[in-house]
């Protein structure tokens, strides 16, 4: 019998189910390898979940809709190497749940932001970034310094994204609360944080009151720092 | 051929008499204000923040009305309050005339989907300026509205396809393949992307199930396919009627039609990963994403085409019926834009436009020029037939708008062209000593005065849009549109 368009337009449940098929391919044979091939997330050194206080700076970050205007991820592409650093590996966001590659740049690529700026520059530069790029488009996050961080869930939100398959330990929930006030006081004995959180970079709350600010500081402090690019071979940055 | 299987398909020119079936017209009347109230609203707040870019103290220093939160309230309300109600009007209207049956599951059903989806709206846009949001781009809802909106669209698709099954039609028309693909394919989109979990029952906040690589992917599968059937193949649907009845032709080939809709879907949904060039997704995946960009320029053509040549031997309507004038301008932007995408999504070309303004004036070009444009030509069709008005209140105001939306998209796209090829060149531009030539800022501050253009191509558009509102109010309310009523002689014929 020969195939006439017709019979599929004359059954609402054929056209459903045809149309459903035509549209699962695509999906299926781009997505699911990405999941499947090992080489697709490089084997490199260095990457470990965020630290607590780094987890809900992160939070704020998403929150804000900072990816709005800052993309985290350097292209292979020589004048961006140049500018921001080695080109992101898939490896620097096998924790971030969800990505924030981001798809405009208003403002800089922020994925090497860590250790380039002091904690003093990013606290006046977020509370008035006009004051320090006169040109600078980026709103005030004054409003962050008088939020006090809601942390009274950490504990939860780790084991939540350890739900979704990032790596946390039991040692590091059961530590979650003590780690957090630990990084946001710079005063404080960082060696046990530094031992779960290798290069954690400790911030200056007032004590007794950790900002959403404080938060996003030790967040943008680590960005692009955890693989050391020194140490890693071609071979282990393949894909 | 043609004029033989459309006339077996397509009910659409013959006007079948409203009372003899008994249609719910009453949703999509109220589908219709909808679209048009948030419209404005997508156009003042997209103004707004254009205006945030150009003068930053705008911001005012307040947290809500900061970019990074009023900027998904533009998106969703352009994309899914003014499109998605323009879309849910123009689904039930036509699929009731195009099956000769009332809507299935009663008025009550119909109108749940119609409230429910407006609810939705409201809890999206008040959780942005509130400070809630995933950060997946034109998913933003947290999960508990995301839930809600679940069950909304399994509703409108149980509305649409039930009405479907009970049609007095031996075929189902064009349009409502479209409609029907748009429905299905965003229910899956909708729930793959936005698998989370909470932290807690009680809370808002949610942690994508998927990370790093396989979530950009993910979320660009959905971003992308939000485009392509959202606000393609849904607005096709609208195309695939509207501009038929409006020039009271069928349409131009009927196996266009079919090759057009199973190419389109098929193809569409491989496109995501041209939003990744150049980044740590793999390079097969990225490969595979253009070269199915590429294809798809062929379907979007066949679409243009069909769209366009409907109008053989009624192009006369174009200088007497303002409302088929933006219909068929919008689907020359379709064309316009979707051969565009393909150009862009080249890995050397996307090189230079991807993260800059272009990827803005793109989006633009086809946000106001196609969906906004062929929404405007329904809406300026469906108000006198659903308010039974005999004409519109002043084809002249419908042409200032037309013109006027028609400028303002001219300054809007042309602005983003230059800001960002000029961005993108100046990124990669070295100087003599073989350093790069300008620091970041140095190329933020180039952009000022393209985006004071922009601001302005928004407000015309904006200016053009509360015309139409005006317009289409007087035609309810004002008695010379009444069918009784003499057709006054300044009226007609502008």
């Amino acid at each position: 019998m020969a195939f006439r368009h017709e019979n599929i337009e004359r059954s609402a449940i054929l056209l459903l189910v045809l149309t459903l098929l035509t549209v699962a391919i695509g999906g299926a044979v781009e997505i699911i390898p990405l999941f499947t091939v090992e080489t697709t997330v490089e084997r490199v050194a260095g990457m470990r979940p965020y630290s607590p206080l780094e987890l809900m700076g992160r939070n704020i970050y998403v929150r804000e809709g900072c990816y709005l205007c800052h993309s985290q991820q350097i292209r292979a592409l020589r004048d961006e190497v140049e500018r921001y650093g080695h080109y992101s590996l898939a490896a620097e966001s096998m924790y971030d749940h969800p990505f924030q590659w981001g798809s405009k740049r208003i403002g800089p690529d922020l994925a090497r932001v860590g250790g380039k700026y002091s904690n003093d520059w990013h606290y006046e530069h977020l509370v008035e970034p006009s004051a320090l790029v006169p040109e600078t488009l980026m709103p005030s996050y004054a409003f962050l310094a008088a939020h006090k961080l809601d942390y009274s869930r950490i504990s939860d939100h780790l084991s939540t994204n350890r739900i979704v398959g990032v790596p946390y330990t039991d040692d590091e929930i059961a530590h979650a609360l003590a780690d957090l006030e630990t990084q946001a006081d710079g005063t404080a004995d960082q060696s046990a944080l530094l031992k779960r959180y290798p290069k954690a970079v400790a911030v200056n709350a007032k004590p007794g009151e950790i900002t959403e600010l404080d938060a996003l500081v030790a967040y943008l402090q680590v960005l692009g720092t955890m693989v050391d690019f020194a140490d890693a071979t071609q071979e282990q940055l393949k894909q | 051929m043609t004029d033989m299987a459309l006339g077996a398909a397509a009910p659409a020119p013959a006007a079948v008499p409203v009372a003899a079936v008994g249609y719910n017209e009453a949703v999509v009347r109220k589908s219709v204000i909808a679209a048009m109230f948030w419209g404005i609203v997508a156009f003042s707040v997209g103004l707004y923040i254009a205006l945030e870019l150009t003068f930053p103290a705008l911001n005012f220093g307040l947290e809500f009305l900061n970019f990074g939160r009023l900027r998904p309230v533009h998106t969703s309300a352009a994309i899914f309050a003014f499109g998605g109600s323009a879309l849910i009007g123009s689904c039930f209207h036509v699929v009731q005339r195009t099956c000769r049956t009332r809507l299935f599951g009663g008025d009550a059903l119909a109108d749940f989907v119609f409230w429910g989806y407006q609810f939705f709206i409201v809890m999206a846009a008040l959780s942005y300026v509130m400070g809630f949001s995933k950060s997946r781009e034109y998913a933003e809802p947290e999960w508990h509205i995301d839930l809600w909106l679940t069950i909304v669209w399994v509703c409108f698709a149980v509305v649409f396809v039930g009405t479907l099954l009970k049609r007095r039609e031996p075929h189902i028309y064009v349009a409502n393949w479209f409609f029907l693909a748009f429905i299905l394919t965003i229910a899956v989109l909708h729930i793959g992307n936005n698998l989370g979990v909470p932290v807690s029952f009680f809370g808002a906040k949610s942690y994508s199930l998927f990370s790093g690589v396989q979530d950009a992917l993910i979320q660009w599968w959905y971003g992308h396919n939000a485009v392509g059937f959202f606000l393609t193949a849904g607005f096709l649907g609208m195309m695939y009627y509207f501009i038929p009845k409006a020039a009271n032709r069928p349409v131009y080939s009927y196996r266009l039609s079919v090759v057009h809709f199973w190419s389109l879907i098929f193809l569409y949904v491989w496109a995501g990963p041209h939003h990744l060039h150049w980044t740590a997704l793999p390079d097969w995946a990225q490969t595979l994403g253009m070269a199915f960009s590429i294809m798809l320029w062929m379907p979007s053509w066949g679409g243009m085409i069909n769209g366009l040549m409907t109008l053989s031997g009624a192009w006369d309507k174009l200088r007497t019926d303002p409302g088929l004038r933006f219909s068929v301008t919008a689907v020359g932007f379709y064309g316009m834009s979707t051969f565009e995408g393909p150009v862009m999504s080249v890995r050397e070309v996307n090189a230079l436009s991807h993260y800059t303004d272009w990827t803005i004036g793109h989006v633009h070009s086809g946000a106001l020029g196609w969906v906004a444009f062929i929404t405007f030509g329904m809406i300026y069709y469906l108000v006198p037939v659903l308010w039974h008005r005999e004409k519109l209140y002043s084809t002249r105001l419908a042409s200032w708008h037309f013109w006027i939306a028609t400028f303002g998209i001219v300054l809007y796209v042309s602005s983003m062209w230059v800001a960002g090829i000029m961005q993108g060149l100046m990124w990669r531009a070295y100087d003599d000593h073989g350093f790069l030539q300008y620091s970041f800022i140095e190329t933020v501050a180039a952009m000022h005065p393209l985006y004071l253009i922009r601001a302005l191509g928004g407000a015309a558009f904006l200016t053009g849009a509360l015309i139409m509102v005006y317009n289409l109010w007087m035609t309810v309310h004002d008695r010379s549109t009444e069918p009784q009523t003499a057709a006054k002689p300044s009226m007609a014929g502008v």
